[in-house]
């Protein structure tokens, strides 16, 4: 097979998406990190410089990707997934600390995030192990079996800590629903993080009225043939109320004061002006700036280099984790709605790819690029947004940093590729 | 549905952000103003404040350069502290405890270290500062008074306060502002405008450069000097001879309206108000209950004008055509009220305009003011004509003069006595004390002043003014070049004008001649009352003149009121007598008058209502 015939057969929608993505990722990453004394964009030792760097390098590494047999991924996957525990692993020993997690390999020229890999194998070696034939997902068995591959490299990495890489990981298992786990594992999971957020919001004795009332509307409701399942239906509601309990217990007793800040903070907990300010000033900081930065913005936005509060570095973190908000100081929501819209088109894009492949490796491998992308930049936006707690975890093709972007390209080129295949594929 | 699940939780997403960015960035949008930025810095450039001089061009108020030393505790570095401290001339100890005062109140901005060095201290300082990393030096400027005298004229500048910031977006914390007199007043023209500069900067306050590359900054622009129409002679040699005395005094140059002198007794140094001891000494001054020092009594003390208004009733009846200056009155050393008598010093007989003034004769003006009222069918009619003849002198309203403070004084309307007495249940014989200047007229010393000059001017006057030239160049303001005409027509001026040179010649004030100057005046002695334990007790008069000289061509005109000084040629006649030499011929020639001013003191008199014990009042005693 030519590369030629690759080019042809590639979706170039996505990759006109990634593109236009990296695109304006590295112009918000240079008005981030420049400086008036910077001379080139192809200065080196700036983190704009560098970023560029890294996106030639993403280039290049897109052709070996295409150039690799596709059923190279299907048949190394396992061993890339065993690869990558191991260095998982290493991390205790020979890690490198950097902003206090023991996530990097120093490889001297380049810091490596085995993580990242970590992610690309695992989706891989998930797609395998769910595409056999063996595997039937209806068997509790294989079910555990799935969630392992997804556990494992999570548990490794939590004590880095990282808890957003580790939660990526869990975002895998909507490749297990969509291949046959019942769906009520996941309304189980949905219901008890409801249960959870109106506890810290209402309070259990809330809850418990709440659900008094919907039994009441319902028994009035129903008709009158329908007989209800009295044990379970009492069965539910009483765990449900233990588990509202157990919420408030361990919020009180369980978190540290840092967390439930965090949680104070996402949810409007706190009301009084004086604990606001000193939350804004402490935990809060970096979504109080943040969000302080998107509003300024406004429609239009600031213009490019203009943002007075990314030139100041009020944003923490600003090139990473919270590049973002540049998006929303210097280009206002005309600049913000572009990425989110990019976002959505990518990621319903790589939907019906996914549906439409031949194989089940492909589809499940697609499903697993989705669900990692798509935690990515919900957590990510959420967070900078602030909708959601502070959880560190980089938006995929936009925030600075190396590893990150190779294994995003990595990650999505690999599935290309094995969509550019997919009529070879049977033959 | 498994297919679509993951697409609506995609697109539901989608929609969420977009939904929490368009509240960010389109509802809750208010435009970043320069203002509110925290990562611009406004850094001002203060332009000088401009300096104040007297009519003749004589320094009043200028600045003086004062020198703090500043620290940006997060930019000190190791140092010589020994060193340091004995070229600051400050020992270890405080040396340690102002660095820490000022990390507490934080590392990154500048504090205070030392403030106000002098002139040779900074001097010697200046060049070895740049040894010492993190501590540099900040010029200030200080107000600098070259005069002991005028601080109620010429007010005095503090810190502006919350309602200042909240009244005028010129200003920010920290900054000064004209506080009262000619500071307050003319704060515009002398504080100039500050420059801006906009420094953008980052989260640790740290300046990265100019925003927008400077575009917005401005340049400070110069506070502009003044004149002010004070005479910094008179002025001073006023305030001498109200040594241990209260009152007002208020010079006019007639021709003008200029204010010559604005003197309020007790008063004190304005250079008090300035540096590092001003809040105590503010404060000292503030709460002296007693002889209140900060209450300017030349514009804000309402009092009974007393005699000299017997001049304005005799105007009024002239233009009213209801005496001649040949109309006789009888005294009988007195006059009654219904079946009461009150009293005449003038020694009885038959008066006639002339010594009606001179020897100020109570009966006469009695009836001289009821005859003005029987003019009339109604007392309401013949009160609103009195009401508008006395109005035209500038008394019972405000002057619209250019100082910020004031008091309307009273001449009392109909509608006043209706309120006090009930419609219509009152009469001439009910108001009659006004005719001598008592009663329920009140006016200001300036007012007292405004009105002779308008008799100096025979008709007219101009609306008294402090401020004479901006910037070397004269003003002119309309209000204040415009003469404002009074209800008497100009010949009727001339008798009663007489009557008041006569008041030198063979009246009351004989022995206040001065050689070679024809003064007018009129002696004014006003019974007033205080409560002791709300008990009404009498008071030793107060002294009241009011003169103007020369009488043919007036320069000055002047009204002097001396709370507590008896008879009215007793203290303000010899106050009014030797400033108008003081300002005319520029010596004095009556050094025995002048000595006794200089020494009487009226404190023992001030003292009694506060001793506890019985008083005498009205004692003749020098």
């Amino acid at each position: 097979m030519s590369g030629k015939s690759v080019l042809k057969r590639i979706d170039w929608l996505s990759v006109l998406f990634y593109v236009l993505l990296l695109t304006i990722g590295w112009v918000n990453i240079y008005s981030s990190t420049f400086s008036e004394s910077d001379s080139s964009i192809f200065d080196f030792s700036t983190l704009h410089g560098k970023q560029l760097f890294f996106i030639l390098t993403s280039f290049a590494s897109i052709v070996i990707l295409l150039a690799l047999e596709a059923n190279f991924y299907e048949r190394f996957s396992s061993v890339l997934y065993i690869i990558s525990m191991v260095l998982l692993l290493g991390l205790f020993a020979f890690g490198k600390t950097i902003a206090g997690a023991t996530s990097w390999y120093d490889l001297g020229f380049f810091n490596l995030q085995p993580s990242e890999l970590a992610k690309v194998a695992t989706a891989l070696a998930l797609a395998k192990y769910l595409s056999d034939i063996q595997t039937d997902i209806k068997r509790n068995k294989d079910q555990l079996y799935a969630f392992l591959i997804i556990l494992i490299p999570a548990i490794l990495i939590i004590p880095q800590p990282d808890p957003g890489s580790a939660l990526v990981f869990f975002s895998l298992s909507f490749v297990i629903f969509r291949e046959g786990l019942p769906i009520y594992y996941l309304g189980i999971a949905f219901f008890a993080i409801l249960i959870f957020v109106t506890t810290l919001m209402f309070g259990t004795i809330w809850i418990t009225i709440g659900i008094a009332l919907i039994l009441i509307l319902f028994f009035l409701l129903k008709k009158k043939k329908f007989k209800v399942p009295v044990i379970p239906t009492t069965i539910a509601v009483v765990l449900t109320i233990l588990f509202s309990l157990s919420v408030d217990f361990v919020f009180n007793n369980v978190f540290e004061q840092r967390h439930r800040d965090r949680f104070s903070l996402w949810l409007r907990l706190e009301k009084d002006p004086a604990k606001l300010e000193q939350i804004r000033k402490t935990i809060g900081y970096n979504t109080y700036q943040s969000e302080k930065a998107i509003e300024s913005g406004g429609f239009w936005g600031k213009g490019f280099l203009e943002g007075t509060r990314t030139k100041g570095d009020f944003v923490p973190e600003q090139h990473t984790d919270y590049i973002f908000s540049t998006v929303g100081e210097e280009w206002g929501f005309l600049g913000t709605a572009t990425v989110v819209l990019l976002f959505t088109f990518l990621l319903l894009r790589l939907v019906y790819l996914s549906e439409r492949q031949k194989t089940g490796f492909a589809r499940m491998y697609g499903y697993g690029v989705i669900s990692i992308l798509l935690v990515h930049y919900f957590i990510n936006i959420g967070m900078v947004i602030g909708v959601l707690p502070t959880i560190g975890i980089p938006l995929p093709f936009f925030s600075y940093g190396g590893s990150g972007l190779l294994f995003f390209t990595a990650l999505l080129f690999i599935f290309l590729k094995l969509d550019a295949n997919r009529l070879k594929e049977g033959i | 549905m498994k297919k679509l699940l993951l697409s609506s939780i995609i697109v539901i997403i989608g929609i969420t952000f977009l939904g929490r960015l368009s509240y960010l960035q389109i509802f809750s949008f208010s435009p970043d103003q320069v203002l509110e930025d925290p990562a611009i810095k406004r850094v001002y450039d203060y332009p000088e404040r401009g300096y104040i001089y007297d009519r003749n061009g004589k320094l009043l108020v200028g600045n003086d350069p004062a020198y703090d030393v500043m620290v940006i505790p997060r930019e000190v570095r190791e140092l010589d502290t020994l060193e340091f401290c004995s070229l600051l001339g400050i020992d270890k100890a405080k040396f340690k405890k102002e660095l820490h005062k000022a990390r507490v109140y934080s590392p990154r901005l500048p504090s205070v270290f030392v403030p106000q060095l002098s002139k040779e201290d900074y001097a010697r300082l200046q060049e070895k500062m740049r040894h010492y990393r993190g501590f540099y030096i900040q010029k200030r400027s200080l107000r600098y008074y070259d005069t002991k005298s005028a601080a109620n004229v010429l007010g005095y500048i503090s810190e502006v306060n919350d309602r200042d910031l909240a009244k005028n977006p010129y200003y920010v914390q920290g900054e000064l502002t004209g506080r009262t007199g000619v500071e307050k007043q003319y704060e515009d023209i002398l504080r100039g405008r500050k420059g801006v500069q906009y420094i953008q900067k980052d989260r640790y306050n740290r300046d990265i450069g100019k925003y927008k590359g400077g575009i917005m900054d401005t340049l400070p622009e110069q506070g502009l000097e003044i004149n002010i129409t004070i005479d910094k002679t008179l002025q001073e040699y006023g305030e001498l001879l109200m040594n241990g005395k209260r009152g007002g005094i208020v010079a006019l140059e007639p021709s003008s309206g200029e204010i010559l002198a604005m003197i309020s007794g007790p008063t004190y140094d304005p250079s008090l108000l300035v540096g590092r001891e001003r809040s105590k000494n503010y404060s000292k001054l503030h709460y002296d209950s007693i002889s209140k020092p900060l209450f300017d009594r030349s514009i804000l003390a309402e009092g009974s004008p007393g005699s000299p208004f017997k001049t304005l009733n005799a105007l009024v009846a002239l233009q009213e055509g209801v005496i001649t200056p040949n109309t006789t009155v009888q005294c009988y050393n007195g006059f009654y009220v219904g079946r009461k008598k009150r009293g005449c010093h003038c020694g009885g007989g038959l008066r006639k305009l002339n010594d009606g003034i001179y020897k100020s004769c109570n009966a006469y003006f009695a009836a001289t003011f009821r005859k003005i009222y029987d003019k009339f069918e109604t007392t309401d009619d013949g009160m609103d004509v009195w009401e508008k003849h006395m109005k035209s002198f500038g008394l019972g309203q405000y002057l619209g003069y250019d100082l910020p403070t004031g008091k309307k004084g009273r001449i009392p309307s109909k509608e006043y006595y209706d309120k006090w007495y009930g419609d219509n249940r009152w009469s001439s014989s009910y108001i009659i004390s006004n005719s001598i200047g008592q009663g329920e007229v009140a006016a200001t010393p300036i007012q007292l002043a405004n009105m002779t000059a308008a008799i100096a001017n025979r008709g007219h006057y101009f609306t008294p003014h402090i401020l004479k030239k901006v910037d070397g160049k004269d003003i002119s303001i309309p209000d204040f070049v415009e003469p404002k005409h009074t209800t008497i027509d100009k010949k009727h001026f001339e008798p009663v004008i007489q009557g008041m040179a006569d008041v030198y010649e063979k009246g009351t004030a004989r022995w206040l001649q001065i050689p070679d100057v024809k003064i007018a005046g009129k002696t004014g002695t006003v019974e007033n009352y205080t409560k002791i334990d709300s008990v009404r007790v009498q008071l030793t008069d107060h002294s009241v003149f009011v003169a103007f000289a020369p009488v043919e061509d007036p320069k000055i005109a002047i009204a002097v009121y001396i709370e507590n000084g008896y008879y009215g040629s007793r203290y303000a006649g010899h106050i009014a007598s030797l400033m108008i030499e003081k300002y005319i011929k520029g010596e004095i020639t009556r050094k025995d008058l002048e000595k006794r001013m200089l020494e009487k003191t009226l404190e023992k008199e001030y003292a009694k209502p506060y001793s506890g014990k019985e008083f005498k009042i009205n004692e003749y005693v020098w």
